[in-house]
């Protein structure tokens, strides 16, 4: 391998590592060094060249389960609902009915923007740390945008948006609720607090910002998982660990890890409540210092060493669940815990288990309804769209981006707001949010649910359009 | 890191297989389930093949050696090469080709009638009796026309059909726009395309600007030798002369059977060697290699 030089970027893509100078690409034309940064490169550079040097597209449709990881193909060109206008009720046909061969068989996209009255965004944050309790109301500048949901492992759960707060409250607060919404799914910063909980500042695909501090790493695992993980590299250099958690903290000696092992009892005393031996629940409150509780000296969650078990110079660990916290004690004469330098081979578990956190991410679903009005811009009988999408003969995208479609009636959907194209996302004043919305099917099957037939156009015609923008793939 | 990825065509017919700088176009022929056991095959030998080869990259990107590679697509390769050894080339000259060629002997325990695998424009072909395919071949990709077509029947000694040149993926010490070799597979077309391909030159030529191939991709197996970035205008006997020059290699290669034909092309000049006369018929192409299979690579971004 060459060595580096400097502007050089090192492509982490495949197995090949390309070394690429600033301006080049690597040897897979998809990963390029722009200005010194490794980024991927417009795959749709592709098509844009095959069709200007008058080629055929051969478009390649996902194959179920084979796909690893790769959300839609790059190859084919698919034009979006973003920009297209819209009008309101949907009364006339969506505003491009796009028709193209895809290996022979005519397939159609009704693209249009759609006016979502029920929407919002679902917000998952990777912390530990409290940031309110469940069922607690969220707000933007004073006014309610939503509320902290079910927290799911290792992630708070904010549910923000929908039509109570967008037009049930005042216009205010509806007006709020819109921009909010706007910036998360739009990936923009919003600034938000919870009612008796943090301050926080998210951002689809950013790290959160919890009272002013940049959330790094999701943590490992809980307290106990901690030390059923970690407790053969702890055995024999340190005589007990706690690993603090807000959850469920773990004790090393008395964990089964820990007797599997035969580490001797410590006579450490943990507050709170234990559940099985060396798990406990409750030992301080919920917060944002270690492990997720409100606890910044570590000590506060021990109750003294029972001295019938305890020795002096006995070593003593204590960690939270992300290792971004940790102290090392050894007892003194006394039995009490004293300060000291953390040892070399303790510190390479705590590397480990920071090493093993994931970034801390925010991430960002919007979801919506596609309503009567809507449907019927799509064609004369809007029931008739909704069966052939729950019977998956019709494909849903959102700015060509791949949406989970909610099984029962209507048509409900969620989609990954950083995989929709940027600007794609608009409001009216009603106020609602405006997104782009595809529907593909074949055209047979098109015209055979009251599709508007006699405003199909080419997709070559669409193309030709002089506002057309082409998107990154 | 990005994993191995598949997908098919809408209609199932074809397979695309992706993994770093792997593309291939697979489609095969003959009964339906039969089609389906030989994607599944190409599927899987194909997960693990770039892995492979980059185990033996460094060694892959040297002139042959004593030793023997290990993977199955670095034997190939070493293979397709051996025979050049007079000239300057690396087992990579052959890569796509062999990697094709993995690929399609793995779908051969299947019943198919007929089979292809397009790794870039490099294909390796699988022909049963009675069968043909029409190879098309498009001399200059950014002026996409068809110069015709070749056609390879199950009779000919051709299972491999390979296109080099300057626009293509990678870099070309000579100025040919492109140069399509038919071999008895695709990494030996492959690595024939790439030498005669380089010998269709006009060494020393002020209209030609070259460069170091480090300069532009530190890990070329080219190294410093240089490679053409620019051809400013020819005379038509500057034409001439260049591909005379490749015509003379390509003869070699067929009078020892290395190749079976050649079609090579400069500016509007185009020069065959080994194939009959009268073959220029147009037809739908099944197949269309062209000396690149991504947009223009090794182009500075946004070019």
């Amino acid at each position: 391998m060459t060595e580096a030089a400097p502007d050089t970027v090192v492509c982490d893509a495949c197995p090949i590592r390309c070394v690429i100078k600033p301006g080049r690409t690597g040897s897979c034309d998809r990963y390029g060094n722009v200005d010194g940064v490794l980024a991927r490169v417009d795959p749709l550079l592709v098509l844009q060249r095959t069709q200007e040097q008058g080629g055929a597209l051969v478009p390649f449709a996902s194959r179920e389960g084979d796909w690893e990881g790769e959300l839609v193909p790059s190859e084919g060109v698919f034009v979006t609902g973003a920009g297209s206008g819209t009008t309101y009720p949907d009364y006339k046909p969506a505003p491009f009915i796009v028709s193209a061969k895809v290996e022979g068989v005519d397939m159609v996209t009704v693209v249009t923007e759609a006016i979502f009255s029920y929407c919002g965004a679902d917000v998952k944050i990777d912390t530990d740390r409290h940031i309110g309790a469940e069922r607690q109301i969220v707000r933007a500048d004073g006014e309610a945008v939503g509320h902290v949901t079910t927290g799911q492992y290792g992630s708070q759960m904010l549910s923000l948006g929908g039509v109570n707060h967008l037009t049930g409250g005042s216009k205010r607060e509806g007006l709020v609720t819109m921009r909010v919404l706007l910036a998360l799914c739009s990936g923009e910063q919003a600034e938000l607090s919870v009612d008796g909980g943090s301050d926080l500042v998210i951002q689809a695909g950013r790290a959160p910002i919890i009272n002013g501090v940049v959330e790094e790493r999701m943590r490992v695992g809980c307290g106990s998982a901690t030390i059923g993980m970690f407790a053969q590299q702890w055995y024999e250099h340190v005589d007990e660990v706690v690993v603090v958690d807000d959850h469920i903290t773990g004790v090393l000696s008395e964990h089964q890890a820990g007797r599997y092992l035969d580490i001797p009892p410590t006579g450490v005393k943990v507050k709170g409540r234990r559940s099985t031996p060396g798990r406990y629940f409750n030992v301080a409150n919920p917060g944002t210092g270690w492990g997720g509780t409100d606890i910044e000296d570590p000590l506060t969650i021990l109750d003294g060493f029972d001295p019938a078990v305890a020795r002096p110079g006995l070593t003593l660990l204590m960690i939270g669940t992300t290792g971004e916290h940790h102290a090392y004690f050894v007892l003194d004469e006394q039995l009490r815990p004293v300060p000291q330098q953390l040892p070399e081979a303790l510190r390479v578990s705590v590397e480990r288990i920071r090493e093993n956190c994931e970034p801390a991410m925010t991430s960002v679903l919007f979801m919506a309804g596609a309503g009567g009005s809507l449907r019927a811009g799509a064609t004369v009988n809007p029931v008739a769209l909704t069966r052939s999408v729950n019977s998956t003969l019709t494909k849903v995208t959102c700015g060509g981006a791949p949406v989970y479609v909610w099984p029962g009636g209507g048509i409900t959907f969620m989609v990954d707001v950083t995989l929709v194209p940027p600007g794609a996302f608009g409001y009216v004043p009603t106020p609602a949010l405006v997104a782009p919305l595809e529907f593909t099917m074949r055209r047979d099957d098109y015209d055979a649910l009251g599709g508007h037939m006699d405003a199909v156009v080419p997709i070559e015609d669409v193309l030709a359009r002089p506002d057309v923008r082409t998107l990154p793939g | 890191m990005s994993g191995p990825v598949a997908a098919t065509t809408a209609d199932g017919s074809r397979l695309h297989l992706q993994h770093g700088p792997i593309d291939l176009i697979i489609e095969a022929f003959g009964d339906a389930r039969e089609v389906a056991e030989a994607y599944r095959r190409a599927w899987a030998r194909f997960q693990p093949l770039l892995d492979e080869l980059v185990d033996e990259l460094p060694a892959l990107r040297r002139p042959l050696s004593a030793g023997e590679p290990s993977g199955r697509v670095a034997r190939r390769m070493a293979a397709a090469v051996r025979p050049f050894s007079g000239r300057f080339v690396t087992p990579m000259a052959a890569v796509a080709g062999a990697v094709a060629d993995e690929i399609c002997a793995e779908m051969t325990s299947c019943d198919l009638r007929k089979a292809y695998v397009n790794d870039g424009g490099d294909i390796a072909l699988l022909l049963t009796p009675g069968e043909s395919f029409d190879v098309g071949l498009v001399p200059v990709p950014h002026r996409p026309s068809l110069l015709g077509k070749a056609t390879v029947r199950a009779g000919d000694p051709v299972r491999g059909v390979a296109t080099s040149g300057r626009h293509g993926r990678s870099f070309s010490m000579g100025i040919a726009d492109a140069v399509t070799v038919l071999a008895c597979d695709a990494a030996r077309a492959d690595a024939a395309a790439t030498i005669v391909a380089n010998a269709v030159d006009l060494p020393g030529h002020a209209a030609v600007r070259r460069v170091p191939a480090a300069e532009l991709d530190p890990d070329s197996d080219l190294g410093d030798r240089l490679v053409t970035v620019d051809v400013g205008s020819l005379t038509a006997a500057e034409v001439d002369a260049a591909l005379a020059a490749g015509i003379a290699e390509a003869e070699r290669m067929r009078s020892g059977d290395l190749i079976v034909a050649a079609v090579l092309c400069l500016d509007d000049q185009v020069a065959t060697v080994g194939l009959p006369s009268g073959h220029d018929g147009f037809a739908t192409p099944v197949l269309a290699s062209a000396a690149y299979g991504g947009p223009g690579n090794h182009q500075p971004l946004g070019g």
